[in-house]
């Protein structure tokens, strides 16, 4: 067995160091390993980006609701009295000044991209003081809070990276009405980060909404025990409303763009077929350049095995070399990279991409199996040589 | 067998077969190699001496009749056992070396001690020894790149008998180099036969090799034609 080792380990050294003979060859493998597998990465990043951004914003303590049949807030109508319902349910908190509850409007108004100077949508979402209060990772990172009752509103950092025209003191017209950027709010990177936010009432007023409202978020009495209000709405036949927690909601929409990581693979498998002709043929030729040296070996009482095992570990070093070079172009060019994407809601989500070890480890797989299936063949061929290509005059 | 006979081919035949055409190399062949013995086998192109000396090397295999080397028959063993076969008791020297480009001498000397149990330190002793027996201890760490054709051969022939194998087994081994440098190897191999006690076959088409070899064989349209003995 040590015997078998050694002679792997030898043909292995071997193998690479008659690299240089065949250096361009080895070289379009360690790239195409490499192209394949950052590009991987790179859709990868962007799904892991997204779901981290929509996981970020739920809390579990939060219950939100909206109409029955309402995936999202968008589509969803609740009304003042279903609002005042709630605040008498069992199961949600309260503090001195009643039940902690915070009906929400969520609105579309257009921002330019500074990316690509089209126009996106951009949520404006009309909070009470309960609501900022819930919220309770938010931070204000410069300027002050929005006065209810006026025309102003607070910015994400997400927005105001990504789209033109947001910056504190500016003037932005949505439709008739003019608004003033007082603030700039963080919420750790969260989905919050890609809106505005501004006072409901008046949100109300210039989108015509009466008293009507698109989603309710109550803090619940019982950290994530959900289940004494969702018995509370099922007993109440005026709540045709759907509860869950902020995070489940959160969660579910973040799954949306699994799309991408599953896009992402598809993507690489088809360029990893491509990588994978461009790597046997550079390993059929090294076998083919080694051939006499497989021969001589095999000549001195070297197995078949050791050759088999030589050219796999080969192709297997150049393709992980690959893969290697691939992640880092993905971590430098990538990793943190600014993004934004249409949600859920029809309306963009600022999001960074994002690499973790999880994703580097799914790169490395991808890059061992270019290696080994590209180098199997050829492998296979090196293990049958026959020993008579030894004794073949020709230098 | 007696003790002395080291290989023996008896009645061995060797027939390829291309197209429907059946072709035969040999034909009841027997040979008789006694240890310490230094075998010259010559020949016309095609007589089939490369063909009798991989099949010596088990390197190929007879279409009939019978190998034995000491004492083993070996023509009916496996891929698998021949190749331990040779790595215990065959030692190779080919026409153009077949050394490692990206080794140096030294490491070149090392492979077949790469197949034993031995440590690495009874390791680089054994290759300073045969390093030292073909004169290029000095040369040890020089890559084959930078030697040469004779310094090749002399590594390649240090690398046939690190290992102490039973028998050498030389494919044209003064082919590829100039008179003066071939009798150098020639000589070479000459004391190893006659101070080492070691055995070698020994193909070429070089009536002046043969010389320095104590037999030689004639071999032509698979047949031994005359054997004659060199002093």
């Amino acid at each position: 067995m040590g015997s078998l080792i050694a002679q792997i380990v030898s043909v292995t050294l071997m193998n690479l160091g008659s690299l240089r003979r065949r250096l361009w060859m080895s070289l379009a493998m360690v790239l195409a390993s490499a192209v394949v597998v950052a590009i991987l990465l790179a859709f990868l990043a962007m799904a892991k980006g997204f779901e981290e951004t929509m996981r970020g914003a739920g809390s579990s303590q939060i219950a939100i609701l909206m109409r029955e049949g309402s995936s999202t807030e968008l589509n969803s109508v609740i009304l003042q009295d279903q609002v005042n319902l709630i605040g008498e349910s069992a199961g949600v908190a309260r503090d001195a000044n009643g039940p902690l509850v915070s009906p929400e409007l969520y609105v579309i108004v257009d921002g330019i991209k500074k990316s690509s100077g089209t126009e996106a949508n951009i949520p404006l979402r009309g909070l009470n003081k309960t609501g900022m209060d819930m919220r309770t990772n938010m931070q204000l990172v410069e300027g002050r809070m929005f006065t209810p009752g006026t025309n102003e509103m607070v910015v994400g950092a997400g927005v105001l990276r990504e789209f033109n025209g947001f910056e504190i003191g500016k003037e932005v017209r949505f439709g008739k009405n003019l608004w003033k950027v007082v603030g700039v709010f963080s919420t750790g990177g969260n989905i919050f980060e890609s809106e505005l936010w501004a006072d409901i009432k008046t949100i109300q007023s210039h989108y015509n909404r009466g008293n009507s409202y698109q989603s309710i978020r109550t803090k619940l009495q019982n950290d994530s025990d959900i289940k004494p209000l969702q018995d509370s709405i099922e007993r109440e036949p005026r709540l045709n409303l759907e509860v869950q927690t902020e995070q489940e909601y959160f969660a579910s929409q973040g799954k949306q763009l699994q799309y991408i990581a599953t896009f992402g693979w598809i993507i690489s498998a088809v360029m990893a077929l491509g990588a994978l002709a461009g790597a046997l043929n550079t390993m059929y030729t090294s076998v083919a350049d080694r051939a006499k040296e497989i021969a001589t070996l095999r000549a001195l009482g070297f197995s078949n095995f050791s050759a088999f095992c030589g050219t796999i570990a080969e192709a297997m070093v150049l393709a992980v070399t690959g893969g290697l070079l691939g992640s880092l172009a993905a971590f430098v060019f990538f990793d943190g990279l600014n993004t934004s994407t249409l949600g859920g809601s029809f309306t963009q989500v600022v999001f960074s991409f994002e690499m973790s070890p999880d994703l580097f480890l799914q790169g490395a797989i991808l890059a061992l199996a270019i290696g080994f299936v590209s180098g199997f063949f050829p492998a296979w061929r090196a293990a049958r040589m026959p020993v008579i290509v030894a004794f073949r005059h020709a230098a | 067998m007696s003790e002395d006979v080291l290989f023996q081919l008896k009645n061995v035949s060797k027939n390829f077969v291309k197209g429907k055409e059946k072709i035969s190399i040999f034909d009841d062949l027997n040979m008789t190699i006694d240890r310490g013995d230094f075998v010259a086998i010559m020949g016309p192109s095609g007589s089939g001496k490369t063909t009798l000396l991989n099949m010596l090397g088990g390197v190929d295999q007879p279409s009939g009749g019978e190998v034995w080397f000491d004492g083993t028959r070996i023509d009916s063993l496996s891929e698998g056992a021949l190749t331990r076969w040779r790595a215990e008791n065959i030692g190779f020297i080919f026409q153009f070396y077949n050394l490692m480009p990206m080794l140096n001498a030294q490491r070149n000397v090392e492979l077949p001690l790469m197949l034993t149990k031995l440590s690495k330190a009874q390791r680089r002793k054994n290759v300073e020894t045969a390093l030292a027996l073909v004169g290029l201890s000095d040369r040890a760490k020089h890559m084959s790149s930078e030697m040469s054709g004779g310094q090749q051969q002399r590594v390649a022939i240090a690398r046939a008998i690190v290992s102490d194998p039973k028998l050498i087994l030389c494919d044209e081994p003064t082919g590829d180099l100039d008179r003066a440098t071939a009798d150098e190897i020639l000589e070479m191999l000459q004391l190893l036969n006659r101070d080492h006690g070691k055995t070698i076959v020994m193909v070429t088409h070089d009536p002046a090799a043969a010389k320095y070899a104590k037999r030689t064989l004639h071999l032509d349209k698979g047949q031994f034609v005359q054997r004659e003995i060199v002093a």
